[in-house]
């Protein structure tokens, strides 16, 4: 083998451990951060695994929102028509959280069936404007992530 | 000869996955409107020029028709107008307007101007029904099918395209009915 | 009338487009002088007609004339006149038709600066950049035409979105578009080396100020977007790792590996293959954020957006230029020129483990924008990528970089030891360690993320510092503008660093229930709400709540967040109170009212550490680019008479 051929060797050799190496990392990393989207009537039907967290999404039921007096911590029921679960969460509602419209929560299912969620994003319907701002005006009430 | 063609390879990979996603993409909006294949909740609305007589959804079982969204406070509802229009000639079957959050006089004046294209009208000024419609916005059209069966919606205005859409959706749906 | 004239004004452009992309493409290949030299010509032509047509959309707008459906949808009476201006591109029609003027005027930039450059060569260059033109013109005229009429016409139009009447948004389309058109330039000169059957570093080092330029306005661009939705949207963060976010970092990050292999292919003729692949791919990647956008085929909640035709013309579109592109590298790319071989240990490896882990960065957000899309048609469900995804994966293929970054400058191209790099660096390494922990026990922000990020930080901006003054001592005429800028950039870079480090480990939130006169404690400060009034704007009327910041005691500050409801649309938006400062930002945002009687409001509070050096480094970045871009070693010779004998040379061979 010429010192030529073993360079190369050695090149590729390392280029595909880098590669696997990396696309191993990444497949977790994806797998670890995948959040399902869910309705309320995928929780009627289908045993969700506890421990997980999920995006429940669905409209605010008419009527629904509840707030303690004294702290930030409100509950509403979130609906798709056939089904609806309730939902629990202490902190800033987006500004166009409102009742009968979208709202997408991120959480978990506690074990009484009580939706404890860690974010609020309420979805937002526009006529056209741009992609760059229509998805800042969905951010304005979505801290993080995208609306499916 | 393979590591030239690789970045095509890989391209043709991304546009294919583009493609399909594409085409999917109607499906995954399902989501966004819950109620598509299930049946359109009953509810009863008075009717915006008689508003003496009230109107049930389930009063047209059995038959295929279309419940059109709209406000007379709505731009893009002014867009659509004709192509509802077109829509109600061209189609057959009834065009209902659901009249959601307006005011009767508004609503009215709107229509002297531009035109009542629909069979009729069924008002909800507070919103109620709308909610257990699963309406986010005007305008917005529902397909329903002859068993009470929502089996479309399109969110946003109407325009060429989506009319031809529209219209190809309602004559599979009359079919499925006839057979 | 003026709609009706606009229109005309964009088919002229689309015809003149036409004839540019075909006829010197053809001069070049038959090497007719007169030919080539019609591409000049037709570029400042159709640069007129896409400026004529960009005005007569601004008149309708200025005049309101709501009989144009698009100034209907976006404008109405009250709208003061600078955001009727501005709301030229404040919706998809307008804002294509402002891109095909940016593209209009990067081509006539290229035409008019690029004169002494062989004839044939920049006849392909125009000829590519007008193929473009053609795409987007017929994109605009067939799918998206701002000058459809809506007959008879509103009386008022609709509200002007609210959150775009507002300078930062103003500003932040119009820079993001320049750079993904910017790219095109890149594209252009690429696929013109591609066509002249020999890529060598000459049009390389031409490129190469155009896709600085381009990369320039592509990061103002995405930091403005940044600060904008920081101070704007009232939930207090930077970035968000949306879809429509990556879609503009993907041709980032290509184009930053482009810069860096350019600067290779250009000194050393190293690896000049991949440069045309990165060149075609950051062009790419800026049309396929077009289409991840503009499609619907990711955020479907655009439901008024998503445009499936729309979509399919973007795909085809991307289809000729990526494909034809891809296609013509791989028939030509045998005949790319190797340059000389480079041992391991060279400045070429690092410039190339640069482009190695920016281009798997890009490739990773890239697989984590599209894997919901995968997911789905795999029948495995509605996911999405949560945002620590991007986060880790991003910290772990940019430490190597930080960690190697300053060695660069000082390393030698070809061959160098490993010691001799390393070894003028080690004080300042040794400085960097030691002072960053000195600054997190000053600051009192004692976490792992927050020391590491201040070590990497102080590591890029001293050991830039450093190479910039053992270069003043050894060149007696002061260091080229290009040096001076890549030094100022890698500083960026530390800053923007330790920017992110300290506002991602040290933020203060609360989100807390205020009634009047109630205070709340965060950090040494005492924020007391005094009252919430009611305050009217032009088209808007508000909740104001009207804070007393104390320190020890002391008055800091006044602050006064507002909760607006704009009349036309009906729309709240959220008004943040900011104090700005180098070191902190305090921000208080409303949120809502959550008892009328006792005027209670839930508020929420942030005190962010450093969070301007998240934005100062990025705008380094931008100056370093721009600097290095204007650079004397790119400007053309006017008398470059040799370039005639090239280009016939060139011309042969096609």
């Amino acid at each position: 083998m010429t010192p030529r051929r073993r360079k190369r060797l050695t090149a590729v050799a390392l280029l595909v451990l880098g590669v696997g190496t990396a696309a191993a990392i990444t497949m977790t990393a994806l797998q670890d951060n995948m959040l399902y989207f869910i309705a309320p009537s995928d929780i009627q039907t289908s045993e969700l695994p506890p421990e997980r967290n999920f995006r429940l999404g669905g409209l605010v039921e008419a009527g629904s929102i509840q707030r303690d007096p004294n702290s930030l911590a409100v509950v509403f029921t979130v609906t798709d028509g056939a089904h609806s679960v309730p939902v629990t969460y202490a902190g800033i509602l987006p500004d166009l959280f409102r009742e009968g419209q979208g709202v997408i929560a991120q959480g978990r299912l506690d074990e009484n069936g009580m939706f404890q969620a860690r974010e609020v994003l309420a979805r937002h319907d526009e006529t056209y404007m741009p992609p760059e701002v229509a998805s800042a005006l969905e951010r304005a009430g979505a801290p993080h992530g995208v609306l499916e | 000869m393979i590591r030239l063609l690789l970045p095509l390879i890989v391209f043709g990979g991304l546009v294919g996955l583009l493609l399909i996603g594409m085409q999917t993409a109607e499906e995954r909006k399902i989501v966004a409107s819950p109620l598509v294949g299930r049946p359109i909740p009953n509810f009863e609305l008075p009717r915006l020029h008689e508003p003496n007589i009230s109107t049930s959804t389930a009063d047209r079982l059995g038959e295929v028709w279309v419940l059109n969204v709209w406000g007379s406070w709505c731009q893009s509802c002014r867009i659509e107008h004709p192509y509802v229009g077109r829509l109600a000639e061209e189609s057959g079957v009834p065009v209902v307007g659901f009249n959601w959050k307006d005011e009767q006089a508004d609503a009215k004046r709107w229509l002297s101007q531009f035109g009542d294209v629909w069979a009729y009208h069924m008002v909800d000024f507070e919103g109620r029904s709308a909610i257990d419609l699963g309406v986010y916005g005007a305008p917005e059209t529902f397909l329903i099918d002859q068993r009470g069966i929502i089996r479309h919606k399109h969110i946003g205005p109407i325009d060429e395209s989506v009319l031809r859409d529209l219209l190809a959706r309602i004559d599979r749906l009359k079919q499925e009915a006839s057979s | 009338m003026i709609a009706e004239l606009g229109q005309v004004f964009l088919s002229l452009a689309l015809i003149l487009a036409l004839v540019l992309s075909t006829v010197p493409l053809y001069g070049a290949y038959k090497n007719r002088p007169a030919l080539m030299a019609m591409a000049h010509t037709l570029v400042i032509g159709h640069f007129v007609f896409a400026l004529a047509a960009y005005t007569a959309l601004s008149i309708a707008f200025f005049n309101h004339d709501f009989t144009v459906t698009y100034v209907a949808t976006n404008s109405n009476l009250l709208l003061p006149w600078y955001y009727r201006l501005s709301a030229v591109w404040g919706g998809h029609e307008g804002s294509l038709l402002l891109w095909i003027l940016m593209l209009a005027g990067w081509m006539l930039l290229v035409s008019l600066l690029s004169r002494s450059l062989p004839r044939a060569f920049i006849a392909r260059v125009l000829a590519v950049m007008g193929m473009i033109s053609v795409g987007f013109l017929l994109f605009t005229l067939l799918t998206s035409n701002p000058f459809d009429r809506l007959i008879p016409g509103p009386l008022d139009g609709q509200d002007l979105n609210p959150l775009l009447q507002d300078p930062g948004m103003i500003f932040h389309p119009p820079l993001l578009y320049m750079g993904y058109v910017g790219f095109a330039v890149a594209f252009g000169f690429a696929i013109a080396g591609l066509l002249g059957g020999r890529v060598e570093s000459q049009w390389v080092k031409w490129s190469r100020p155009w896709t600085l330029m381009a990369w320039a306005f592509l990061t103002v661009g995405i930091a403005l977007g940044s600060w904008w939705a920081y101070y704007e949207l009232g939930w207090g963060g930077w970035w968000f790792w949306d879809p429509v976010e990556n879609a503009s970092f993907i041709p980032w990050l290509i184009g930053t590996a482009l810069i860096h292999s350019q600067a290779v292919t250009e000194k050393r003729g190293a690896f000049p293959a991949w440069t045309v692949l990165l060149a075609i791919a950051a062009f790419s990647m800026s049309l396929l954020g077009t289409f991840l956008v503009r499609s619907g085929v990711l955020t479907s909640v655009h439901a008024f957006a998503n445009d499936p035709e729309r979509g399919m013309f973007i795909l085809g579109f991307m289809i000729v230029v990526t494909g034809g592109a891809l296609v013509l590298y791989a028939l030509r790319a045998p005949r790319i020129m190797t340059g000389k071989g480079f041992d391991f240990m060279s400045r070429e490896t690092l410039l190339l483990l640069n482009n190695v882990f920016f281009a798997v960065s890009a490739a990773m957000v890239l697989l984590g924008t599209l894997y919901p899309l995968i997911i789905d048609m795999m029948g495995w469900g509605q996911i999405s990528v949560g945002p620590p995804y991007f986060g880790a994966m991003f910290v772990l293929l940019m430490t190597p970089i930080v960690v190697l970054m300053p060695l660069g400058p000082f390393s030698r191209w070809g061959k160098d030891q490993l010691l001799r790099v390393v070894y003028p660096l080690l004080g300042s390494l040794a400085l960097s360690l030691v002072a960053a922990l000195i600054i997190v026990a000053l600051l009192d922000a004692w976490s792992a993320r927050a020391i590491t990020g201040w070590m990497g930080g102080l590591w890029l901006i001293l050991g830039s510092l450093h190479y910039l003054f053992d270069r003043k001592k050894t060149s007696r005429f002061g260091l080229p503008r290009h040096q001076l800028g890549m030094i100022m950039a890698h500083a960026g870079v530390g800053v923007f660093i330790i920017g992110v480090a300290m506002v991602e480990s040290a933020t203060y939130e609360r989100d807390v229930r205020l009634t009047p006169s109630e205070s709340v404690s965060i950090a040494g400060y005492e924020f007391t709400l005094q009252e919430v009034v009611s305050v009217k704007g032009q088209n808007w009327i508000a909740d104001e709540a009207r804070f007393a910041i104390t320190k020890d005691g002391e008055l800091v500050q006044e602050m006064a967040p507002q909760k607006r409801l704009y009349h036309r649309s009906g729309q709240t938006m959220t008004q943040v109170a900011l104090r700005p400062g180098v070191f902190k930002d305090l921000y208080i945002a409303m949120g809502e009212e959550l008892d009328a009687q006792s005027n209670a409001w839930s508020i929420r509070i942030h005190i962010k550490p450093f969070i301007r050096w998240i934005w100062g480094g990025a705008l380094l970045l931008a100056l370093g680019a721009t600097l290095a871009a204007t650079d004397r070693r790119y400007r053309l010779k006017q008398k470059q008479s040799a370039s005639d004998g090239l280009s016939t040379s060139a011309a042969s061979i096609t």
